[in-house]
């Protein structure tokens, strides 16, 4: 068999993180009752009028330059007609003409090595809204709560030639973009939505193979295999002296296997024309320098700062910027307490142990980096047992107590007073004659034993070298 | 004399001198309006219960000092194709039929703002594509000047309620000349505002790179007051200009005819060549020419100038509005409200959408759709819907320069007067060319006032049009005003003149 080359193009539509929509403002709230998010002007009401969102334009410009992207100083609505129920108006205003960025190019990393994906286009646009079909009734039903939503599309080149680099490229725009907080981008949620456009040709040819395009894909598992199941599809076909036709096709994830949509030859046209709604969007140098310095740290700059400030591992330091607000958290805390390690060492063991029990995503945990900094202090300097600190942060957990004030009424601040621990190591001394005669006897082991009695007396609040200690004089005596 | 032979800012001053009230106001439009309507139809919505209602709370908001402002109390009816919340708002087209807007265009909040009370709705071309309202699937308006004649469109019923005394003051609506033709047939005043002016929010749109709502009124002072309370920045409009650089906003009505007459010294007045030359009747072409020479009495530079371009305009104009509307109107698809065909067992998505729209829509709006679709199809975007882009860029370019030279261009808003009803409808190519005087304000978008000078010899009015460069509607109600004085009372002239209006 011959060698093959896949070459392999990504459209990712991003939905972004506004609290209102692009053309109106209704609130972009997931989960509402259907149609309950609208007005009329995301509901194709005659006579509305869309008017930007100016966050949208910030975020487009943010997401632009964090993906190294000239940005285009006047850019345009253009307006893409076709009729279908989810889509109010008949048309979706998106940008055909003059996108909002352009010539960008993001950096992977895959066991081939580093490699460089180049960026098309951005452009902003609408979402259309949802359809229903209801099987038992002879109709189906349509929500515009999602009409209007904010997108991003992110066009790359056909630059990546693996379904190992495809991933890879979509976890570097997954990263960026949630560092930067424009958008959450949950492939399953459909926040973040990638269309893949494949061809292939035997290796060492200098022209392009005929393309498809491959929908549906909601997870980096479907994704893979499209990819891989494509690149067969199409190889096969190739072998067989047959050819490959430009069309796009539905990927079917239960089936792991796709089927064709739509053909070159029906392909619509949309009848693109600039919106005359809206004015041309220009950016001027004062905007631009705005956003740029309001550019966050990225995926990247957070690792170094963990590993070279702070002295994380590289696995440590990947752990903790798996989410930006993680990485946030880790950083508050950590200047705050001045203690790195161990703001590691609570947040990626009790914190993830807790929230994957819990099923709590980290933007939603509950205690502030000033509290989780008051317990690592606590522990600094000896007023907390390891013991008393994870019932501490245990309640930090459910509802961000302050620590100094719940050690102080659940009285979970170590024993420091002598005569209490003196008449605790008594009691133990007292109700456990037997293990002292042996310790006497010289079996030493027991002498751990008799420290986690009195640990057990003080409710695991003494010290543990006080303990030993005070043991060791009684015992000597 | 009775209260609907009055002008609006009269009766908002009557109204706030306590010699009427608003309900009264309204009563008198109502009555004459009963008496007209059988012969007129201006109105397609008239509830006057309704109407009453709203009276009689102006009529408190004045007594309680809410309402201050020279239109409060003051009666005004809409086009058809501004939203009203509450009131049907059907673009008079089948496929709207039925339709009650859940909310109220800016324009019609602002009026309801100053205390004016929205009458009911007028009749206009469907969705504003026809000169004559014709088109209207609700039948035509007659002229009251000449029942056998169009009143001119889309905006015929707005004119038409305002020339037959069945309201004092109205909204139109102009794309290519839909306030300005039809102020002209039905001899009133009109004014399409410079793009951007006015609030396009809530009018359901044709062509929205080119359309703008205006006032409508018995004489100068009318539209500007109404002007007045429409020219506030929106932001529910993009496409709506901030501030009010000039905008007139002093005195309404220019004080006393003396002073609105020295408006006219040292004022450039350019009359393109080509807008009284061939294809315009002989009494157009001879009120231009009257006005022009009464501007120079009164010390105006007066002359007539090339213009250009004038063979593209027509072109340029149907292929952008069509373009525009072709996608405008899309959302009129049986889904989410109007009409929705019957459905057989066997239909499925695409079979209902062409029943409802081939069924929905009228010959004229069936016919621009295809225009539009055409003209932006794929092949032949660069063709046609870019060359006409291209066209008005140049059009922009030429009123640019004229704008250099002159203060105002005057012109005429038709270049014949009323037609006889049925003729446009068996000729659109016609009807389209009728456009001519019109069309190139609203591709530069640029003001356009037209108002009433003389009769013809049938005893049908001549109006003239006044243009100005962009935003600067001072100098057309400078000149407006002046050519007002020159002319005297509108009621002397035509009944001098042996006309009969209603």
């Amino acid at each position: 068999m011959k060698q093959y080359e896949t070459i392999i193009g990504l459209e990712v539509h991003v939905e972004l993180a506004t609290k209102t929509k692009i053309f109106c403002g209704c609130s972009t709230r997931f989960g509402a009752a259907p149609n309950t998010q609208t007005c009329p002007v995301c509901a194709g009401f005659p006579g509305a009028l869309p008017v930007l969102n100016r966050k949208v334009l910030e975020f487009a410009l943010a997401a632009g330059l964090a993906l190294n992207c000239q940005v285009n100083r006047y850019s345009r609505f253009d307006r893409k007609n076709y009729f279908y129920p989810d889509n109010p108006q008949n048309y979706q205003i998106s940008q055909l003409y003059l996108p909002i960025c352009h010539d960008g190019e993001v950096e992977i990393e895959t066991a081939a090595g580093r490699k460089v994906i180049h960026i098309h286009e951005i452009h902003m646009e609408e979402d259309a809204g949802k359809l229903i079909h209801d099987e038992w009734g002879d109709c189906s039903l349509v929500d515009f709560n999602r009409s209007g939503v904010p997108l991003i599309e992110i066009v790359s080149e056909p630059d990546m030639r693996s379904a190992d680099e495809v991933v890879a490229y979509l976890e570097a725009l997954r990263d960026t973009l949630q560092y930067l907080k424009v958008s959450d981008c949950k492939l399953q949620e459909g926040s973040m939505r990638a269309d893949v456009n494949l061809s292939v040709r035997e290796a060492g040819s200098e022209t392009f193979g005929v393309r498809t395009e491959m929908k549906n894909l909601n997870s980096f598992k479907a994704i893979v295999h499209a990819v891989e199941g494509e690149r067969e599809r199409q190889i096969e076909l190739l072998e067989e002296g047959k050819k490959v036709t430009q069309e796009t096709r539905r990927w079917d994830e239960n089936k792991e296997s796709s089927h064709p949509m739509r053909s070159k030859e029906d392909a619509k046209d949309y009848r693109y024309f600039p919106d005359p709604d809206l004015p041309p969007v220009t950016v001027s140098e004062e905007l631009l320098a705005e956003i740029r310095s309001r550019q966050p740290m990225l995926r990247g700059e957070w690792e170094r700062w963990m590993r070279e400030v702070w002295g994380l591992t590289e696995y440590e330091a990947s752990v903790l910027t798996s989410s930006v607000y993680m990485a946030e958290l880790f950083g508050e805390t950590a200047k705050l307490s001045g203690n790195g390690r161990r703001t590691a060492s609570w947040l990626m063991g009790e914190t993830m142990r807790r929230m994957r029990e819990e099923e709590v995503e980290p933007r939603d945990l509950k205690f502030s980096p000033e509290h989780l900094a008051a317990l690592i202090r606590a522990e600094d300097e000896g007023r907390l047992t390891p013991h008393s600190a994870k019932k501490v942060f245990a309640a930090m957990f459910q509802e961000d107590v302050d620590p100094e004030q719940y050690m102080e009424e659940q009285g979970l601040a170590v024993v420091r007073d002598e005569k209490v621990l003196e008449e605790a190591v008594d009691r133990v001394l007292a109700r456990c004659a037997k293990s002292v005669e042996e310790y006497m006897g010289g079996k030493e082991k027991v002498f751990s034993f008799l420290v986690g009695q009195v640990m057990r007396e003080t409710r695991g609040q003494a010290d543990a070298e006080s303990v030993r200690r005070t043991l060791l004089d009684k015992l000597k005596k | 004399m009775k209260i609907w032979e009055m002008t609006a800012v009269s009766i908002g001053e009557r109204i706030r001198q306590g010699e009427f009230t608003s309900e009264e106001a309204v009563r008198s439009f109502l009555d004459r309006t009963e008496g007209e309507e059988e012969r007129i139809h201006a109105f397609v919505h008239l509830d006057g219960e309704a109407a009453i209602r709203r009276a009689r709370e102006a009529d408190r908001g004045i007594r309680e000092g809410r309402y201050a402002g020279p239109l409060a109390g003051v009666p005004v009816a809409l086009k058809d194709n501004i939203c009203t919340r509450g009131i049907p708002t059907t673009c008079c087209s089948k496929i709207l039929a039925d339709f009650v807007p859940p909310y109220s265009a800016t324009v019609a909040e602002l009026l309801e703002r100053a205390g004016a009370v929205i009458l009911g709705k007028t009749n206009m071309d469907e969705f504003a594509m026809g000169s004559t309202t014709e088109t209207s699937c609700f039948g035509p308006t007659k002229n009251p000047w000449d029942v056998s004649r169009a009143p001119g469109g889309s905006s015929g019923g707005s004119c038409a309620a305002v020339a037959a005394g069945e309201a004092p003051a109205a909204l139109g609506s102009d794309t290519g000349g839909s306030i300005r033709q039809p102020a002209s047939w039905c001899g009133v005043t009109g004014i399409k505002p410079t793009y951007g002016r006015v609030s396009r929010y809530g009018l359901i749109a044709y062509g929205s790179s080119l359309d703008q709502i205006g006032p409508i009124g018995r004489d100068v002072s009318d539209c500007a007051a109404l002007l007045e309370i429409l020219a506030v920045h929106d932001p529910r409009d993009a496409t709506s200009a901030a501030g009010k650089n000039g905008f007139p906003g002093g005195p309404i009505g220019g004080g006393k005819p003396e002073e609105a007459l020295r408006g006219a010294a040292g004022l450039r007045v350019g009359i393109p060549e080509a807008y009284i030359g061939e294809g315009t009747d002989l009494a157009v072409r001879r009120g231009i020419l009257q006005a022009g020479e009464a501007l120079l009495q009164a010390g105006a530079l007066v002359e007539t100038f090339s213009l250009g371009l004038e063979d593209y305009v027509i072109p340029a104009y149907y292929t952008i509005a069509s373009a525009e509307a072709s996608s405008n109107l899309a959302r009129f698809d049986g889904v989410k409200y109007g009409r929705r065909a019957e459905k057989a067992p066997e239909d499925g998505l695409h079979e209902m959408y062409k029943k409802s729209r081939t069924e929905g829509f009228g010959p004229e709006v069936r016919r621009r759709i295809l225009l539009g679709t055409f003209a932006l199809s794929s092949g032949y975007y660069d063709a046609y819907y870019l060359k006409a882009l291209k066209v008005r860029t140049l059009v922009q370019k030429a009123f640019d320069r004229a704008f250099e030279k002159y203060d105002v261009l005057l012109a005429p808003a038709a270049p014949t007067t009323a037609s006889r009803l049925g003729e446009s409808l068996s000729d659109p190519l016609k009807m389209y060319l009728g456009d001519i005087d019109t069309v190139a304000a609203n591709l530069a978008g640029i003001p356009g006032l037209s108002m009433p000078w003389c009769l013809d010899e049938a005893g049908l009015p001549v109006g003239i049009q006044i243009m100005g460069n962009r935003f600067r509607e001072d100098l057309v109600f400078r000149a407006a005003f002046a050519c007002e004085a020159l002319r005297g009372s509108w009621a002397e002239v035509w009944k001098r003149e042996g006309g009969e209006c209603s």
